[in-house]
């Protein structure tokens, strides 16, 4: 059954938006061969509308459409008309920023708020960011023997194969988009089916702004048919995934068993703060709270676990508590003053309820929250438990949700070896005014982000990506490009005969 | 004990070579789980019994390697990292000789090549990469109310799998970058090519690095190499070989701690001669392109494209040049094309020559064991092929090319990209137009001008498509071994 690529959708607040939801290929909007999916308000529990899903001729349509672009259009465009091209798109996300905004809080939950002052503004920031990076992608010249002359290149790879999740929608397809775009790759990305409709959106945009057919290709299914036809594409030289760290082990044997493509993986995590006793207390708490509530807690990065110098725990709790009632209003995404929106989805609602109940079992103490907020939507209190310790469930599984574990430590060297035993790395942050403590702390932790005296501060220009089973391969920042070049080097001999 | 594993072994050249046949963990050579014995490829004999590691080896290895780097290695300034690296290169050049015979017994390569460039490189390349330990940048990066910074780290506990066809020379390759930034190691030799390796784990001890830096075990691919892909504690892995375990061993970090991996697999590489080369140079590079280290490189030059105005010249001079081979024992320096590995791959490799015919190739020249002893082929040639056959689709690895004609550029990049692999390529020409756009067009992490088989431990190695992940050697190697952190601390309230 085949739906008109524009449905019509009603939000809570009266208005009315119209919506793509057909497949993004190849510049058109077609509605593929896959079934109906329905994606859910979650401030409502309510069916928003249903989009087209891809099934693997799809993917295969999209994929031969980014490999017919690159070889025959794409990789022929000069650097700085990629970047005219990228910078007319973040122009088009300014103009159109509200609409991208009620996109994102609608499908997802967030604030729209949030969605505009964050997700969309740093989207925006991040493809500016990377239209400077494309005509400044380097080789070198090395001096070997003196009769050659060797060189590298720095070339794209073809065809990049995206996959990603719910949490922050258009942003996550920033980070993917704008580094490959740069580096003059054509890509097929993949959003969750949770939340298909913010992409579709940005597409028409992609599709304004002047890009060739097929440089950007938008698809949306599930991960178990449709993902896992694009991470087995053998035209498809690269899969960048974010999700679960379940599921990037399937990308990662999928691509051992197809045509061995590169890989980069953005997992789970379970980040510690740890708060000194000469921190500024009030300050921690404030940055702490934000640390793990933002965005509902449905961050890679969350810092779902704070570790409280013995000495100043009952203080920090005290005022940490303090913030997060002042902080955290929760309500409908389209009320002015909503902090925190529904969870995304039934099946999380439920596991975030379920994580709860384990910290109880298991001895922790619900200091704040731990209960269902309201009766409509998955709206879930910002729960804090104490008298936690590092062996216990909510402490070492990501909930992914509002829940926080808090535990005491009584030196730097006890709370530095907490923080580390973990099978994630991918953020942390630690609260001090002392130097040394701050460098040695940072150092010692394995994880790929430190946040000293702050938490969750994000810039397109300084790497983001894990340690240990939080991944491999960066995001943002010139190091990203490094994920989208392949680099060849040519060996010219000059003179020298054999 | 030490003594239980100390071995001597005299050629059929009257010269006597020692070496060690345990297993090297934390500076000791140990008992392994049972033996393996390693075979003389030039005439089909034992030379000796290695000890062989198995699960509780690999583990006690990597036990070893974590433990020096959480109490050592990690608090070794980079200056002392490099005194050590430099003091093993120094070491290795005043053992080359013996070394040198150590690798030509065991592997079958010629004297020549084992002394003048396998061994030499192996030095080359830890002293290029000791001065890299001081050198490991981060970068300040300029953001809004915030100092923010990157570290590049070391991984910790690094595995690495290394193949037989340059044993002494990938293990350099391996321990230069992985050493200089600061890692620990353990290697796992090919069981066909222990030897070498295990001399230089003498030369490790006598250095002075600190036990369980460098760990050095022979075990079988599918039960050593396997643990050690597999185990928890090692962040990353770096394997060269097949294709085949290649996928394994990215499978085996995916189903277990989603180890960091980089391949080197294999390659079915084009060399593309065009009208206007110098014929004459294209015939002795495309020859040692295809026959250097008896065809068993990853990057061989195995299928030839001869435009069609000089396909019958360059042919016939082709011939005449590779009749000149000099096949024989690798002890005897004028020595080119030593024995192939063993039993297994000279039954492989006749196999694909018996393909090639069945499949209606021209065998041009060569096509036969040569002697009765050892594993000796002819320099094989095949004309009148097609892009479809196995020996232009499949990797051989042993003395067989594939000629074929073009007729212009785009003909012959299309054939030249008919391949899964993507390890390197050549052109030969004298037009620097064509040179630059056809070296820009070619699928190939490396792609020669003039030349062939030029490696140098600064320029960057590895594959596009299926011929791998990763580049090894040249700057660009440290990235393998790194991982960035990002640090930002907040200056303003």
């Amino acid at each position: 059954m085949v739906q008109p690529d524009l449905q019509t959708v009603r939000l809570s607040n009266g208005k009315e938006i119209t919506v793509h939801t057909h497949l993004f290929i190849n510049n058109e909007f077609v509605p593929g061969h896959g079934p109906l999916i329905e994606t859910i308000n979650p401030a409502t529990e309510e069916v928003i509308c249903s989009v087209h899903s891809a099934d693997e001729q799809d993917v295969n349509a999209a994929v031969n459409a980014a490999a017919t672009c690159f070889k025959d259009t794409w990789r022929k465009v000069a650097p700085a008309e990629k970047a005219r091209l990228i910078n007319k798109l973040a122009d088009l996300m300014e103009r159109d920023r509200d609409e991208l905004a009620i996109l994102d809080a609608l499908d997802n939950g967030k604030a729209f708020t949030v969605a505009r002052d964050v997700d969309i503004t740093d989207s925006i920031a991040c493809y500016r960011y990377f239209a400077g990076w494309a005509d400044k992608i380097h080789g070198k010249t090395i001096d070997t023997t003196f009769d050659k002359m060797c060189y590298t290149r720095h070339e794209a790879l073809g065809v990049v194969g995206a996959v990603i999740p719910w949490n922050y929608p258009t942003m996550m397809a920033a980070w993917k988009f704008a580094p490959a775009l740069a580096a003059g790759n054509c890509i097929v990305m993949k959003t969750s089916e949770i939340t298909p409709l913010p992409a579709y959106k940005f597409a028409a945009l992609v599709k304004e702004a002047g890009f060739p057919a097929g440089v950007v290709n938008i698809i949306t299914g599930y991960g178990h048919t449709t993902g896992n036809y694009l991470s087995g594409h053998p035209l498809v030289s690269k899969m960048a995934f974010t999700g679960s760290t379940a599921t990037g082990r399937k990308v990662m044997e999928s691509s051992s068993t197809s045509n061995l493509k590169k890989l980069q993986l953005e997992l789970g995590g379970k980040s510690a703060q740890i708060v000194c006793a000469d921190a500024d207390l009030d300050q921690a708490a404030e940055w702490a709270c934000g640390g793990i509530f933002n965005n509902h807690g449905q961050s890679c990065n969350a810092g779902s676990r704070i570790l409280v110098h013995e000495s100043v725990h009952d203080q920090f709790l005290e005022l940490f508590i303090k913030h997060t009632k002042a902080m955290i209003k929760i309500g409908d995404p389209f009320e002015e003053d909503t902090f925190q929106g529904p969870q995304i989805s039934k099946a999380q609602f439920d596991k975030i309820l379920n994580y709860i109940e384990i910290g109880k079992k298991e001895g922790a103490v619900v200091s704040y929250g731990g209960k269902r907020w309201g009766n409509k939507g998955y709206y879930i209190e910002p729960t804090v438990f104490t008298n936690c310790h590092n062996q216990m469930r909510i402490m070492r599984e990501e909930i992914f949700g509002p829940v926080v574990a808090i535990a005491k430590f009584k030196t730097i060297e006890e709370a530095i070896d907490i923080a580390n035993d973990s099978d994630y790395g991918l953020a942390g942050s630690v609260y001090t005014t002392n130097l040394d403590t701050a460098i040695t702390v940072t150092n010692e932790i394995k994880t790929g982000t430190m946040w000293v005296n702050c938490f969750d501060v994000f810039d397109q220009s300084t790497p983001f990506g894990g340690y240990k089973q939080s991944g491999f391969g960066k995001e943002l920042g010139k190091y990203s490009l490094q994920e989208y070049t392949q680099v060849k080097v040519v060996k010219i001999l000059r003179s020298s005969k054999i | 004990m030490t003594v239980n594993f100390a071995t001597e072994f005299t050629t059929s050249k009257g010269d006597k070579l020692s070496f060690n046949t345990g297993l090297f963990i934390n500076n000791e050579f140990v008992e392994g789980a049972g033996t393996i014995d390693v075979i003389n490829p030039t005439n089909g004999e034992k030379i000796c019994a290695v000890q062989a590691a198995e699960e509780a080896q690999v583990n006690a290895a990597v036990d070893a390697a974590d433990k020096a780097y959480r109490e050592v290695w990690s608090k070794t300034s980079a200056r002392e990292r490099a005194r050590l690296m430099h003091k093993l290169a120094d070491l290795i050049d005043a053992n080359v000789d013996e070394i040198a015979k150590i690798e030509t017994l065991d592997n079958g390569k010629g004297i020549a090549f084992s002394k003048g460039y396998d061994i030499p490189e192996v030095s080359k390349t830890l002293r290029y990469f000791a001065g890299f330990a001081d050198k490991l940048h981060g970068k300040v990066i300029e953001t809004e109310g915030k100092l923010s910074y990157t570290r590049h780290e070391p991984i910790g506990v690094c595995g690495a799998i290394i193949p037989w066809n340059f044993p002494l020379m990938m293990a350099g390759w391996k321990l230069g970058p992985a050493l200089c930034t600061g890692n620990v190691v353990v290697l796992k030799t090919s069981e066909l090519t222990p030897l070498s390796a295990l001399k230089l784990a003498e030369l490790v001890k006598e250095a002075g690095f600190p036990p369980g830096v460098v760990n050095i075990i022979t075990g079988y691919g599918h039960i050593a190499g396997e643990k050690l892909a597999r185990h928890p504690k090692v962040g990353k892995v770096a394997f060269t070989g097949s294709t085949a375990v290649g996928r394994l061993v990215m499978k085996a970090a995916a189903e277990t701690n989603l180890k960091k991996v980089t391949l080197e697999l294999g390659g079915k590489s084009p060399n593309i001669i065009f009208d206007d080369a110098d014929i004459d140079q294209a015939v002795a590079w495309a020859h040692k392109g295809v026959f250097f280290n008896h065809g068993q490189c990853c990057c061989a030059g195995t299928r030839i494209f001869v435009q069609e105005g000089i396909y019958d010249k360059f042919l016939e001079r082709f011939k005449e040049y590779t009749s000149k081979t000099k096949v024989g024992d690798p002890f005897e320096q004028e020595t080119f094309q030593g024995p192939q590995i063993s039993q297994v791959q000279f039954d492989r490799i006749m196999g694909y020559i018996q393909a090639g015919k069945d499949e209606g190739a021209t065998c041009f020249m060569g096509g036969n064991r040569l002697g009765n002893s050892g594993y000796f082929i002819e320099p094989t040639v095949f004309t009148d092929v097609k892009g479809s056959m196995k020996i232009m689709q499949e990797e051989i690895f042993g003395p067989v090319v594939a000629v074929s004609k073009f007729k212009d550029e785009a003909d012959v990049i299309e054939k030249a990209h008919d391949t899964t692999y993507g390890l390197a390529a050549a052109v030969f020409t004298q037009n620097i137009t064509r040179a630059v756009t056809v070296a820009n067009k070619l699928e190939a992490g490396t792609v020669w001008v003039n030349c062939y088989n030029e490696l140098d431990y600064n320029t960057p190695f590895g594959g596009f498509k299926q011929s791998g992940i990763g580049r090894e050697n040249g700057e660009y190697a440290l990235d393998n071994y790194l991982q960035i952190k990002a640090v930002k601390i907040n200056v303003e309230l």
